[in-house]
């Protein structure tokens, strides 16, 4: 366990995540929103990284397969301290080092490239191997969509990392019960997931995902399990598309949406009254 | 084949994917064949309208691209003519294989839909934006491969597309587009479109290039070059007999293009022009590189895709001439 306040480092993040859409008045934004309290959890204390030196090979990596969550992404790389937070508004400006999908070469701290949905999964699968064969006690944590979930590469990246018993994967799936073209269960209906993840031979656990302590404890357990029986491990996250974000939570369409500046400064006060509510009184002492 | 060039262009009232569902429903509506699918994007490709007017006739397919081209192939095995619908990307790179042997190979007979072509991808990315999909497509034998210049020119093609056997590769800008041509403008799938005559250099130009062809011809008489300017709207098969005419009466040649001029309009033009009337041949276009993130003007400007960088190379070409 560590010693943050998770909870905090979460409704910070995603205040930042609102703050880098906020500039462009448009953005994935529902899918953005439902992956905040995992980041929080990976980048204050699971993952083993350095943001001194984004290159450590031996470093923890994350792939975002769900690369349109890159403005969550980034707002977690800078609040680590891979970049200047002031370059958060750049997000899709000309040259920026931002672009709305995770890019490898522009963006420290970002280990793969990612946007055509599924061939994360086997980019992650392929590190994971990497870092087993280099013999490094490092892990490759990855997040899938379940929308992503329709693709076949998916579960073809799913079956070679159980085959190969790589312990060392940690994925995420961010149950959001919803895709582009709607809920998934109208769209395309994938069924009961963990169980099918179970069956693939991955260690599979379900969390609240928006409840950092579950999260963390599950990313806690998926080490342990991993190292006790050689299995890759499956986080399905239950989250709700736009979560937090008060013109995008409870919409059918979430997805890629414009705003107005009035319901931006609306979602931007209700993040920042979680916040106020989260941090410590004054004078309290912190852990 | 019978058109007429609007001497003002202006961007139209209508995106083009408005056109394009509007047009399909109407057709589908005599042809009891017609079905549309499409993966997790119908709300980006227009189709909602046709989801709910045929719903029985649309296929959702999800995120899963190889999947929809294979059933796609399958359903017209059947005696259905599929329409198929994604982002460019992913209708062409993510599925060739899917489109080559089962649609191609397979002598069936089906329509992809790719959607946001080259810098229209804009704020997606360069992970999103096709400046590729003709070429991955171009190399397939007997594939047909059209991008509609505007919506009246979409609106005279889908019925043709819709009747006649193949497989084909729709590239289509889901925006406004810059209207060229007068409504009832008719056009021949694999037939140029002279849109204006001059002797000293032919511009050939398709999509978004088309419009900036036309005014790089208008910068271009200022110099005291006159430009012919053909439409190119068909890459597959090419219209060889227009190539040839043009080079052989202008004596050099531009190509304009918003893809790579490895493998696309640029190959299409000079493979032909080699082989029956080597002239010198300059491309606009995105040279060799991968596309990014940003608004169109700038993407337009960054790969040198304007009217300007047309007038230039044309200038280049004629000062190549022997
Ligand atoms: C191969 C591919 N096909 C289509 C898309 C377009 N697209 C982007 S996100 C998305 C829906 C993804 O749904 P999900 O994985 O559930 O993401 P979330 O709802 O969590 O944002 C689609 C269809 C894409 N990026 N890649």
């Amino acid at each position: 366990m560590n010693n943050q306040n998770l909870p905090l480092r979460a409704a910070e993040l995603r205040l930042e995540t609102l703050r880098v859409f906020e500039a462009r008045g448009f953005g994935h934004v529902g899918g953005a929103m439902s992956v905040v309290e995992t980041l929080a959890v990976l980048y204050n204390g699971v993952m083993r990284v350095d943001p001194e030196r984004p290159d450590w090979p031996e470093r923890d990596r994350l792939v975002c397969s769900k690369g349109h969550a890159g403005p969550a992404v980034y707002a977690a790389l800078a609040a680590r301290g891979y970049f200047a937070k002031s370059l958060l508004k750049t997000l899709n400006r000309p040259g920026t080092t931002l672009p709305s999908h995770c890019d490898m070469n522009r963006t420290p701290g970002v280990d793969m490239t990612t946007g055509s949905l599924g061939q994360g999964v086997s980019t992650a699968v392929g590190l994971a191997l990497g870092q087993k064969l280099r013999g490094f006690d490092a892990r490759t944590y990855l997040i899938v969509g379940d929308g992503e979930c329709d693709e076949g590469q998916v579960w073809e990246g799913l079956m070679l990392a159980a085959h190969k018993k790589l312990d060392n994967l940690i994925v995420f799936c961010d149950k959001n019960g919803q895709q582009l073209d709607g809920y998934v269960k109208d769209v395309l209906d994938t069924g009961d997931l963990a169980a099918k993840f179970a069956s693939f031979g991955f260690f599979t656990q379900s969390v609240n995902g928006h409840d950092t302590a579950a999260i963390e404890n599950a990313a806690l357990a998926a080490v342990k399990e991993g190292a006790a029986s050689h299995r890759p491990s499956m986080i399905v996250l239950n989250t709700k598309k736009g979560y937090g974000c008060t013109f995008a939570e409870d919409q059918e369409f979430n997805h890629h949406i414009a705003f107005t500046e009035e319901q931006m400064n609306g979602a931007l006060a209700a993040a920042r009254d979680k916040i106020a509510a989260l941090a410590p009184a004054a004078g309290e002492v912190t852990a | 084949m019978s058109v007429t060039v609007k001497t003002v262009l202006r961007t139209e009232e209508k995106m083009m994917r408005d056109t394009y569902c509007r047009v399909l429903m109407e057709l589908a509506e005599t042809n009891e064949n017609i079905v549309a699918l499409d993966a997790d994007l119908m709300s980006s490709s227009g189709m909602k309208p046709f989801m709910k007017a045929y719903p029985s006739r649309f296929v959702n397919c999800g995120v899963a691209e190889a999947n929809m081209v294979g059933v796609a192939a399958g359903m017209s095995a059947m005696g259905f003519v599929p329409f198929a619908h994604t982002f460019g990307t992913f209708a062409t790179r993510r599925v060739c294989d899917q489109i080559f042997m089962s649609a191609a190979y397979a002598k069936l007979n089906v329509r992809i839909v790719g959607t946001d072509p080259g810098v229209c991808a804009a704020y997606n990315g360069g992970t999103h934006m096709p400046l590729e999909d003709m070429a991955v497509l171009r190399a397939i034998p007997e594939m047909i491969l059209v991008e509609p210049t505007d919506s009246v020119m979409l609106e005279n093609l889908l019925p043709q597309i819709a009747a006649k056997r193949g497989v084909y590769y729709i590239r289509l800008n889901r925006k406004n587009a810059a209207g060229v041509y007068e409504p009832g403008s008719a056009f021949e799938i694999g037939k140029g479109v002279l849109l204006r005559d001059g002797g000293d250099v032919t511009l050939f130009a398709s999509g978004i290039m088309t419009a900036e062809a036309l005014e790089a011809a208008k910068l271009l008489s200022e110099q005291g070059v006159a430009a012919r300017v053909v439409n190119l709207f068909t890459w597959k098969p090419a219209d060889v007999e227009l190539i040839v005419e043009s080079a052989e009466k202008t004596g050099a040649v531009v190509t304009c293009e918003n893809h790579n001029v490895v493998g696309g309009l640029g190959g299409a033009v000079a493979e032909t022009l080699v082989k029956n009337c080597p002239v010198p041949v300059e491309m606009v276009g995105v040279q060799d590189l991968f596309g990014e993130v940003g608004p169109e003007d700038y993407l337009r400007g960054r790969f040198s895709l304007n009217a300007a960088d047309i007038a230039a190379a044309a200038l280049r070409a004629v000062k190549r001439k022997a």
